[in-house]
């Protein structure tokens, strides 16, 4: 369980990155925590002929705040949202999700983009990050562009990242102060990928809902028209969409794949409605 | 009694090296010219193996079957009559068995370039149908994992009791089906092996992570075809063994036959994925029991069929059929009754080896008639830890013979019973499940007690048929001329702690402080023949040994003590580290000093032995000292996830007179852990295939820190009347018991609900699924459920 041969570059400056990765033609890897990579190196699932390493690029580790949201370099440690040494525009969702993330050796070195990168549909990251709508700012030699995170991952492992780009930061919006949220997890041990993840964002004032089914095959499931009855006439109106909107959602799932599923939505309503 | 002898809380010897990181495994060593070994391995399940294409250029690097001419397959035989063999070849040879069987070696300067090789190997394997589940492998028209045995049955063992009184009369009658998953070890490390040609002593030396140093000297002599003399092994530190190391391994014989046959140092260390791959053999049983009670839930007879899934080959020494003979022997429990009948077959599939581990049979065994207990309690309306007090053992029938004639040397089972019942307060969790959870958790209590046959030799390894029984079990014990003790025993250090528990053994008679003693364990040059540390008789093997040989090395001591004090023999005295004469002391250094240095002071009638002993041991009767215990669980189940949560767990545990109870106590919460992991977490699945679908720790779960309770120990202190210091076996008693609490707790919580579980691991996904079944079973047959 050893990788193949690969050659290694330390990237000095996010140019000199994207100009590796374009000269690679697709046969680099970037890497920062490689708490991900480093495993998949090892079991020989990727064999990356170049890593560029970007764990040191102070661009990846800006922070960087507007009135309406936060700019979070993807270099950032997971452990840098759960200790608070980052502030967190989402009302506390952003450092409690981080604190859940594997284990804490994993989360002092694992990061926000390289999470969102690899794109592992049972992970934390995207689910939450998804139920704010927050976006990922790409960039190549081309140029810089952003993109939804709704929009960002394709399938499972797959994202809309070309092969020659990079995530460089991801922009979260800032929740109104009424704003509440609910994230509930379900995994068989502490740790663990999860088997169902829920994330619910309520903001009446910024006129947002949203409710997250997670850890699916693909990317996060968007349960919108339970969001708008949640909206309209919160939890009560909310839940009684539920069942019938997984099932809509995953018809081929076991029934208690099913219940997990539902079981998570339900928990996170419940936390955003204080029971 | 020396402050640091028999009974001391003294802090392990060996922790030093291990928690500053300066431990010695096969990983850490390094030699000149070493070379590294990977193993090229079956992708397929059962197939034809055919050409073996080696790089061009390369092909001095990779080793195949052909290469390794007259180096015999390993080969268990069992003594048991219908026993069928099998061939196990250190690299498969015309077929493949399991995913991961071994089929080339590949050598290089590092392990990554070792992989490379491996992967530019190429194989044909025509590729045949698998023998995946061990059931569809009795049926006629399975495919044969072994074409010339006609079926697929390593061995069927019956016993058969005349039970059809009780089958007519009985008024109780309760059926059910368990089953246990197959299981990986998980060592925290791997196998591993480094062997090497020492030029200056003419001997081909194996450094291998194995508790049976000189059972594999044995097994490799067999295989390789030279003189035992010829080979030295010399285990390094082990990282853990629970049985995955008792076995002469495959990889063992192919890297000691690289450095026989190229005279130069060659290592091979076994990766997790190779582990949870190759790995993956032990823990599969299939029961099919009915039990038959009185009206008070006494039960009269059992009735099994036990189906144990041995995988595709016979192990060495143990053998494919020390499982079932263990389960058959061991279904009856801590149990007072006489109607029994069992058939076993251990079958063969096309799946890793089965080895034995940690618990062997018992953990699969005490899982099933404790859950049989229980159903026969809910059946008849009564409280479980009642019904179960009711139908043990009683201390007043000690000693007993069981029915299957297994000799219950001491104890009182039934006190270990009642004090778990108390100390997790079943009327305060009986109210608790009254009141119900305010989160709608269903909250649920078990029991599961056992016994545990320890150190069982002679008479009953020769009657399970093993090639290797143990017997005798030796010490040496050397004063050194300074007045140190020098401890060597054939038994091996695998992280149980024997370096400081037999320093303590011989500082019980001795009184030396046992930072004075010198332990020297395993290595086949240095040390007498063991046939190793498993079967939990490290203890009272090798402490009875040690305590045999510092005995007579006391008499001798006290003998020349004598002459140097001027007084009787009889009078002198070991005290503190001292020697004590009628008017005078001295110390061990003046006596080894006499003996070494200063004959001239010695008395004339002098032993001539001098201050080195080796002493043999054997209990006067050793059919096994009964180690037994009681676990009690409380779990939350969460009936919307299915997710089980410990809330308390308590152990009341009698290993006899302990040597170290904080060993003592880590042996038992550590096998408590994993034998959680078998209750809740750990499983090797596979397809239809054979494929295995748990090959990284992502699909193969082992319960961490968050996942354990933490434990409650209470202790009993039976001697065993049989062994020196009535010491009986701890190593493996943790892991039994944990099954039977926690699923007994489970199907406790699921009760109102009607639903059982039969199969471990309980995972939520199995908790969940019969919940869903419960609700969606017609009202009638709920009714007919107690």
């Amino acid at each position: 369980m050893k990788p193949v041969a690969f050659d290694y570059e330390r990237a000095g400056n996010l140019e000199e990155a994207v100009a590796l990765l374009r000269r690679a033609d697709a046969g680099a890897k970037l890497v920062s925590g490689g708490q991900s990579l480093g495993p998949m190196l090892n079991l020989r699932l990727v064999r990356p002929e170049l890593l560029i390493d970007v764990r040191r690029l102070q661009s990846l580790r800006r922070v960087e705040e507007s009135d309406d949201r936060i700019l979070f370099g993807a270099a950032l440690t997971h452990a840098e949202f759960e200790d608070g040494e980052v502030p967190d525009p989402t009302g506390g969702l952003m450092r409690h999700v981080a604190g859940g993330i594997a284990y804490r050796a994993v989360r002092n070195r694992g990061t926000i983009g390289g999470s969102l990168a690899h794109a592992d549909p049972a992970a934390d990251w995207l689910s939450a990050l998804t139920a704010v709508d927050a976006a990922v700012q790409v960039r190549s030699q081309a140029g810089e562009r952003v993109i939804c995170l709704s929009d960002f991952v394709l399938g499972a492992f797959t994202t809309a990242l070309a092969e020659d780009e990079m995530i460089e930061a991801v922009a979260v919006p800032r929740l109104s102060a009424a704003s509440a949220w609910g994230y509930h997890k379900i995994c068989r041990k502490a740790g663990e990928f999860a088997d169902a993840i829920g994330a619910v964002v309520v903001d009446p004032e910024r006129r947002y809902c949203r409710v997250v089914m997670g850890a699916v095959d693909g990317p996060p499931v968007l349960l919108e028209e339970m969001a708008e009855a949640l909206a309209a006439g919160g939890a009560e109106a909310g839940l009684a969409k539920l069942d019938a909107a997984v099932e809509v959602a995953l018809p081929e799932a076991a029934p208690a794949a099913r219940q997990l599923h539902a079981v998570a939505v339900r928990r996170a309503i419940g936390q955003v409605y204080g029971r | 009694m020396g402050s640091q002898g028999i009974g001391a809380r003294v802090r392990r010897k060996e922790d030093d090296r291990h928690l500053h990181g300066r431990g010695r495994f096969v990983g850490d060593m390094t030699m000149p010219g070493l070379r590294e070994v990977a193993f090229l391995r079956s992708p397929v399940a059962h197939g034809r193996l055919g050409a073996v294409r080696k790089p061009a250029g390369q092909e001095h690097l990779v080793f195949t079957s052909a290469d390794m001419d007259g180096v015999r397959p390993i080969l268990a035989k069992s003594g048991i009559p219908g026993f069928k063999i099998s061939d196990y070849p250190a690299l498969a040879k015309d077929k493949v068995r399991f995913v991961g069987e071994a089929v080339a070696m590949c050598v290089a300067r590092t392990r990554a370039e070792a992989e490379d090789l491996a992967e530019s190997v190429e194989i044909e394997i025509e590729e045949l149908l698998a023998v995946v589940d061990s059931l569809a492998a009795r049926e006629p028209q399975a495919p044969l994992v072994h074409e010339s045995w006609g079926d697929n049955l390593f061995l069927e063992t019956v016993a058969n009791g005349d039970i059809d009184d009780i089958v007519k009369r009985a008024p109780i009658v309760v059926k059910r089906e368990y089953r246990t998953a197959r299981q990986c070890m998980h060592p925290m490390e791997g196998k591993g092996v480094l062997a090497y040609w020492d030029h200056q002593a003419g001997q081909l030396v194996v450094c291998s992570s194995t508790q049976v140093p000189h059972m594999i000297r044995t097994g490799l002599s067999e295989c390789l075809g030279i003189e035992q003399r010829l080979i030295r092994v010399v285990p390094p530190d082990v990282g853990g063994g629970f049985g995955y190391k008792c076995v002469l391994q495959p990889e063992e014989v192919c890297v000691a036959w690289l450095a026989l046959t190229q005279k130069r140092p060659f290592r091979w260390v076994e990766d997790r994925r190779e582990h949870l791959t190759a790995g993956a053999n032990t823990r599969q049983h299939h029961y099919s029991v009915t039990a038959y009670a009185d009206e008070r839930g006494r039960l009269l007879a059992l009735d099994a069929e036990v189906t144990i899934d041995v995988g595709a080959y016979s192990v060495w020494p143990f053998t494919a059929g020390l499982e079932a003979a263990q389960a058959g022997g061991n279904l009856p429990g801590p149990y007072d009754f006489r109607g029994y009948r069992c058939r076993t077959y251990s079958v063969a599939t096309n799946k890793p080896p089965f080895t034995p581990y940690r618990g062997v049979a018992r953990t699969g065994v005490c899982f099933a008639i404790e859950l049989t207990i229980d159903a026969i309690a809910r059946a008849v309306g009564r409280e479980p830890a009642e019904v179960r007090e009711e139908n043990l053992v009683q201390a007043r029938d000690m000693p007993y013979d069981n029915v299957t004639n297994k000799h219950y040397d001491s104890g009182n089972y039934p006190e270990s019973l009642r004090r778990a019942v108390r100390m997790i307060d079943l009327p305060g969790v009986r109210a608790r499940q009254k009141r119900g959870e305010p989160d709608g958790q269903l909250v649920g209590v078990g029991f599961s007690t056992f016994t545990e046959q320890s150190a069982h030799g002679t008479k009953v390894f020769a009657a399970w048929g093993i090639p290797l029984v143990p017997g005798y079990e030796q010490a040496t014990a050397r004063l050194t001329p300074d007045g140190g003790l020098e401890l060597r025993a054939g038994i091996h250090t695998i992280g149980q702690g024997l370096e400081t528990t037999l320093s303590q053994v011989a500082s019980e008679i001795l009184t030396l402080p046992v930072d004075q003693i010198q332990v020297v364990l395993g290595d086949t040059a240095l040390t007498p023949y063991s046939t190793g540390a498993y079967a939990s008789r490290g203890m009272v093997m090798a402490g009875g040994a040690v305590s045999r040989s510092c005995e007579e090395l006391a008499r001798r001591i006290r003998h020349i003590a004598a002459h140097l004090m001027q007084c009787e023999a009889e009078e002198v005295e070991l005290r503190d580290g001292k020697i004590f004469g009628r008017n005078a002391s001295i110390s061990f250094a003046e006596v080894g000093r006499a003996w070494y240095l200063r004959p001239e002071q010695l008395p004339d009638d002098v032993d001539t032995m001098g201050l080195e002993v080796t002493e043999g041991f054997r209990p006067q009767v050793d059919t096994g000292a009964f180690t037994y215990a009681t676990h009690a669980a409380v779990v939350a189940v969460d009936p919307d996830t299915g997710l089980t949560r410990i809330l308390d767990y308590i152990i009341v545990e009698d290993c006899g007179r302990m040597v170290n109870p904080m060993i003592v106590e880590g042996q038992t919460f550590g096998g408590t852990a994993q034998g959680i992991g078998t209750a809740l977490f750990e499983e090797s699945t596979y397809d239809g295939a054979g494929q295995p679908l748990a090959s990284t720790l992502m699909d193969y779960l082992l319960p961490g820190p968050a996942e354990l309770p933490a434990m409650r120990i209470g202790h009993m202190e039976t001697p065993s009347p049989y062994t020196a210091h009535g010491i009986k076996g701890v190593g493996e008693g943790g892991a039994i018991a944990p099954p039977g609490a926690v699923v007994n707790a489970i199907n406790d919580a699921l009760r109102s609900l009607g639903a059982e579980i039969a199969e471990i691991p309980a995972t939520p996904r199995r908790v969940l699924d019969a919940i869903l079944a419960a609700k969606a079973r017609p009202k009638s047959e709920e009714v007919a459920r107690p």
